[in-house]
């Protein structure tokens, strides 16, 4: 349109009536190239990640050997070698790990499911979630590690405890993510089932849940780390088996190569359980965009 | 209630089908309450037979109350007043009982093309292997075959559109309500998407409401046409659009189709809004 108006006009008149005429002309008329970041190759990004990993390792025992730093505290990885070595042989190392690998797994699994069904279940009733909604919150916002004696008290100190842990610290999140996930479900896609002759219960399988799923396995992701917190916890206040109990063990005895053995091998753990989310989540948000935070 | 059954006359099962509407609107009329909000009146005192088999479209401006008419035939929402008759039965707020696409493909991204095609099926209670059964043939014969295992976000619009159909013409309804179905798409597409529509039409023999906002497009498919007038949507005029089929391409400069456009276009576009003058 404005373009019409003004190639009837006389050029001069043309200058002066823009309307744009009376601002200072941008300094920089160039125009902008845009900056791209190129993607590197996956072998140079491996090669990169295993050679800082090399670097840190060297840097590490170089820096005790130098002196530089004291291995009293800091210990060096010969040594956390060395420790690994002995505790292997020591036999117990495997059993721990299994204690602290399988509270981990099952309060995970249990956890998530637990929280899914809550967070799902908000649906069928709008006043049910508006009801219920500020004890989630609350009960999020709580540091779950202060439940960590009274459930030791109830559920004893063996495995069950762990379990109960894992399962209070992961629950909540999963619950918080499967209810973002309920409440950003298409309306139309309801409206489409139900002019299909659908039922509430048919919305709920074939839409809600579906769309729900991308929400529920990125938790699952944050959830590894909180379900090894949870576990880890409950071995710190009180266990006879479990990684944790090496760990504070380790500590009370100054025994700081062995506080890392430990570490090591959470870390070992923490790495697999991942592996089987991002599989998982894979198998279950096909088609769709996945949410990861 | 002795109302109802005074218009509502009990016709015989012997009599044949084809005398009576297929589907018959009887005043419907709809007022949105939100809130504190002045209730809108959508649609007043609508009334319309559709005979069995018959294509028939809807045009009028944006908002005046086409897609709340589906909503009610589809039986998503509950009229203020009148009734929808479907085969001589009162199906006014019941769910399922014709097929509607609604304005948006709608196609359930964690499902491949094939099991959306199948979804009202499904819906309906039939077994999914043997829905898979009955869709497959259908897609390879209507161009859908390509993309059975594909997941909705790879395939372009059209297709997106031609699966959404599909999956409304496989529910054993005898009425398909198609809201604005190919707004979407550009005009190639859309060429092709309409003869595709009366394939699958003349095919399955099914009794077609269509809503579109495009006076050619209504012209070419239907068999008649129902011009709604501005807010609240009442019907303005309605005639047939006595074309022979199959109408090509070249129908749009044919007497006939000329004079249905001029006719439809000074009822959208004098449509007795005054405030609405740049219209006029
Ligand atoms: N849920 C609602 N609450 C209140 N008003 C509504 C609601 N839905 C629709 N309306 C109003 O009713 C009128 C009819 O809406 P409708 O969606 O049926 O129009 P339409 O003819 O389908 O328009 P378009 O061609 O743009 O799709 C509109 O003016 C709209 O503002
Ligand atoms: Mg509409």
């Amino acid at each position: 349109m404005t373009d019409n108006v003004l190639s009837d006009m006389p050029a001069a008149a043309q200058a002066t009536s823009s309307p744009a005429a009376h601002l200072k002309r941008p300094l920089r008329r160039k125009g902008v190239v845009i900056a791209h970041e190129k993607s590197w190759k996956r072998s140079s990004i491996w090669t990169l990640q295993v050679g800082i990993f090399v670097a840190l390792i060297g840097g590490w025992e170089l820096a005790t050997r130098l002196g530089l730093i004291d291995p009293f505290f800091w210990s060096s990885p010969s040594r956390i070698y060395n420790a690994f070595i002995i505790v292997i042989g020591e036999g117990t190392l495997f059993q721990d790990t299994w204690f602290t690998f399988k509270a981990t797994i099952i309060g995970f699994l249990l956890g998530s499911a637990i929280g899914a069904a809550i967070g799902l279940s908000l649906w069928w009733s709008i006043n049910a979630a508006a009801v219920v909604q500020p004890y989630i919150v609350v009960f999020n916002a709580v540091p779950k590690i202060a439940l960590g004696p009274l459930i030791i008290l109830i559920f004893g100190i063996g495995i069950s405890s762990k379990i109960a842990l894992a399962v209070a610290f992961t629950a909540v999140i999963t619950a918080l993510a499967a209810y973002a996930g309920v409440r950003a479900v298409d309306d139309d896609l309801v409206k489409l089932t139900l002019s299909l002759g659908g039922r509430r219960r048919d919305v709920f399988l074939k839409i809600v849940v579906p769309s729900a799923m991308p929400w529920i396995t990125s938790s699952l992701h944050i959830n590894i780390g909180l379900a090894l917190a949870g576990a880890i916890a409950g071995e710190f206040i009180s266990s006879q088996y479990g990684l944790g109990k090496i760990i504070m063990y380790a500590g009370s005895t100054y025994d700081m190569a062995l506080i890392w053995v430990g570490i090591i091998i959470l870390a070992l753990l923490a790495i697999v359980l991942y592996g089987a989310v991002n599989w998982l989540e894979h198998k279950f948000t096909r088609g769709q965009n996945v949410k990861t935070i | 209630m002795s109302q109802s059954i005074m218009t509502e006359p009990a016709l015989p099962p012997t009599e044949p089908s084809t005398l009576r509407p297929k589907l018959r609107l009887d005043g419907l009329t709809h007022e949105f309450r939100t809130g504190g909000a002045p209730p809108v009146k959508a649609i007043e005192g609508i009334s319309l037979d559709v005979a069995p088999g018959a294509f028939v479209s809807l045009i009028g401006q944006s908002g005046c109350g086409k897609s709340t008419l589906f909503n009610i035939m589809a039986g998503l929402l509950q009229p203020s007043a009148g009734r929808v008759v479907l085969d001589g039965e009162d199906i006014t707020g019941r769910a399922g009982l014709v097929s509607y696409m609604l304005q948006k493909d709608l196609l359930l991204p964690w499902r491949t093309i094939l099991d959306n095609v199948i979804f009202g099926l499904e819906i309906q209670g039939v077994d999914r292997r043997e829905a898979r059964a009955v869709a497959e043939p259908l897609m390879d014969r209507y161009g859908l075959g390509r993309f059975k295992t594909h997941y909705p976000a790879s395939l372009s619009g059209g297709m997106r559109q031609r699966a959404a159909l599909l999956r409304t013409l496989l529910c054993n309804n005898d009425v398909i309500l198609l809201d604005e179905p190919f707004a979407a798409l550009d005009a190639q597409t859309r060429f092709r998407m309409q003869e595709w529509l009366l394939t699958l039409w003349k095919d399955f023999g099914r009794t077609v409401l269509f809503v579109t906002h495009d006076v050619d497009e209504a012209i070419f498919l239907s068999d008649e046409i129902c011009v709604l007038s501005p807010r609240p949507g009442r019907i303005a005029d309605r005639f047939d659009v006595s074309l022979p089929r199959p109408r090509g391409r070249n129908v749009v400069t044919a007497p006939e189709f000329i004079r249905a456009k001029e006719r439809c276009l000074d009822l959208l576009f004098s449509g007795g809004q005054p405030a609405d003058s740049e219209a006029a």
